[in-house]
């Protein structure tokens, strides 16, 4: 059941320049899924359209957001502080489908922005994981929660640590393989993993992103192209909102 | 105390209502809002067959509104009359069906395939300027408007709303076509035509490099027009641009606005539409205005 609320800053740090982590109290999250987001926002009344922020980690009445601040409307959210309220909507979306990892071995793919998701996925993965965490140098916001959640293999572009180059790099350098891939990150890693998958004939699920307005799959706004019809408009134009964010890659557009 | 108003013979319990394209059909807020406590609700515009729509990005965020060119998607008629209408009929609302096309012949076949459904309202949208062929083009010209409006209420077995352009040198003089094309009411304004450049790519924000500006941004331009078109046609205006509170839908209807339409604001606040029914109840039980019509074009 979707809902917007006011939520409650519990606390917000800084784990890298322009990254940053909050938590936030909210009812929100007692059903919140690995994969979704929520949408978060502004105070400023000439900032109409709310912020989507996927979710990093989720407790029983608070939620995790970890976020790159990209232009006003996250840089205000990086000056809230403990106490302070914030207006949220969701949880929105569908996460990742556990299901699909049930008795796999499964490849947890993140990439810049796109490496938050994916510990809330590893936390709720019981089974054989493999993590592989994409950064642009050493600053690795999240490295020692990921570690704790499962084997952890570093790329960074520029070869501060771990493999130097992408985390396709790092899996070919490090001989891994999986049965399954769930990634989340920029749309050339996407790609890739796409590409990936099917060379090694295993599913991957990819969370996407777009421009937003509504959230909830009504203004058509966020769409992606699709291999097959969408239920909305029957025209091979996934929502990424609703139908979304998550996607098996060979049934989009990238 | 009376809320309701009169569209063409149509009663509204309330003067709120949504605006085309902001909504959907409905289903997606519905889990926000009660639609029955809503005037009508406009769908998102729908034409013969399905449309795709523009590329991505469709949408940008702009100082105080936002950019959209989404281009028109839709499912076409066929699927919109077997889920869309059933979809609607569950609530204690009108509902008004926003028609699109890109030529006379595929408004008409739109209206016809709607004559037997129980919709109260057509709005025909001669106005996105997200499309580059039909839409608009019925628009910006006062001759081309008033004969969409006459082909259109030759076969049409609904009132016609007809929603008007901004993006015209008089505005007035389009309201003035399409009641003499025989249009039973007009919707404005419809978004004006705006572009977004993102400095940093040197790209435009949107793919389409155009798209219609909505939100607060343009709401006093909208409040101007729907006073122009109140004073110059006799059929009821309905008014929209930049709604998000019960006080900026009275500004319309005391402009001359029978109805107001709400949409960029639920994209800011979904539970907004219910809540501006409720401010008007408000504004008149603390200024003792008995009936909503007192309002209505009450400052000249």
């Amino acid at each position: 059941m979707k809902k917007k609320e006011t939520a409650a800053v519990l606390s917000q740090e800084c784990l890298a320049p322009g990254i940053y982590s909050m938590w936030l109290e909210t009812g929100i999250a007692a059903y919140a899924k690995a994969g979704q987001f929520v949408s978060l926002y502004s105070r400023d009344g000439s900032r109409l359209l709310p912020r989507p922020l996927s979710l990093c980690e989720t407790g029983k009445d608070r939620l995790r957001l970890v976020y790159r601040v990209a232009g006003a409307g996250t840089a205000e959210f990086s000056t809230l502080r403990a106490g302070d309220a914030v207006e949220i909507l969701g949880p929105l979306g569908n996460g990742f489908p556990l299901e699909e990892a049930e008795g796999k071995r499964v490849f947890l793919i993140g990439g810049g922005i796109g490496v938050p998701p994916m510990l809330e996925l590893a936390k709720r993965l019981s089974g054989e994981k493999t993590l592989v965490m994409g950064y642009r140098d050493s600053r690795m916001f999240l490295k020692k929660e990921l570690e704790q959640a499962g084997p952890l293999f570093v790329a960074t572009e520029d070869g501060s640590f771990g493999t130097r180059g992408n985390v396709l790099d790092a899996i070919r350098e490090r001989g891994l393989s999986a049965d399954v891939m769930f990634a989340c990150g920029p749309a050339p890693m996407l790609r890739a993993i796409k590409a990936y998958a099917k060379e090694q004939g295993i599913p991957a699920w990819i969370s996407m992103e777009e421009r937003m307005a509504c959230g909830i799959g009504a203004c058509l706004g966020c769409v992606c192209k699709s291999k097959e019809v969408d239920s909305h408009s029957h025209v091979k134009n996934k929502r990424i909102c609703k139908d979304g964010p998550v996607f098996l890659a060979e049934e989009v557009e990238l | 105390m009376n809320l309701s108003v009169e569209l063409a013979g149509v009663t509204l319990k309330n003067p709120v209502m949504t605006a085309s394209g902001t909504f959907g059909s409905g289903e997606e807020y519905s889990e926000f809002v009660e639609l029955g406590r809503l005037g009508a609700v406009v769908t998102k515009g729908v034409a013969n067959v399905p449309w795709p729509g523009n590329p991505t990005p469709r949408i940008a965020e702009t100082c105080g509104g936002m950019l959209n060119a989404i281009g028109l998607q839709n499912p076409g008629i066929d699927v919109f009359v077997k889920r869309d209408i059933p979809f609607l009929k569950q609530f204690d609302t009108k509902i008004v069906v926003n028609v699109c096309g890109k030529t006379t012949e595929d408004y008409v076949e739109v209206v016809e395939r709607l004559s037997e459904e129980p919709v109260d309202l057509l709005e025909i949208n001669i106005s996105c300027p997200n499309v580059k062929e039909g839409g608009i083009a019925f628009g910006q010209s006062a001759e081309a408007a008033e004969a969409i409006t006459r082909a259109v209420k030759e076969r049409a077995k609904q009132p016609v709303i007809m929603k008007l352009s901004p993006n015209v040198t008089d505005i007035a003089e389009m309201a003035r076509a399409v009641e003499a094309g025989g249009a039973d009411a007009v919707s404005l304004i419809n978004t004006l035509t705006g572009m977004k450049i993102d400095i940093h790519r040197r790209i435009f924000a949107l793919a389409n490099k155009t798209g219609g500006l909505s939100g607060p941004a343009i709401k006093p331009v909208a409040v101007r027009m729907v006073y122009q078109v109140a004073q110059a046609v006799g059929i009821p205006v309905i008014g929209m641009g930049g709604i998000r509170c019960a006080e900026d839908a009275l500004e319309f209807i005391l402009a001359g606005a029978t109805a107001v339409s709400v949409g960029t604001a639920n994209f800011h606040n979904p539970y907004v539409t219910t809540q501006i029914a409720d401010g008007i109840r408000e504004y008149m039980e603390r200024y003792g205005v008995e009936d909503i019509r007192e309002l209505i074009g009450s400052v000249k």
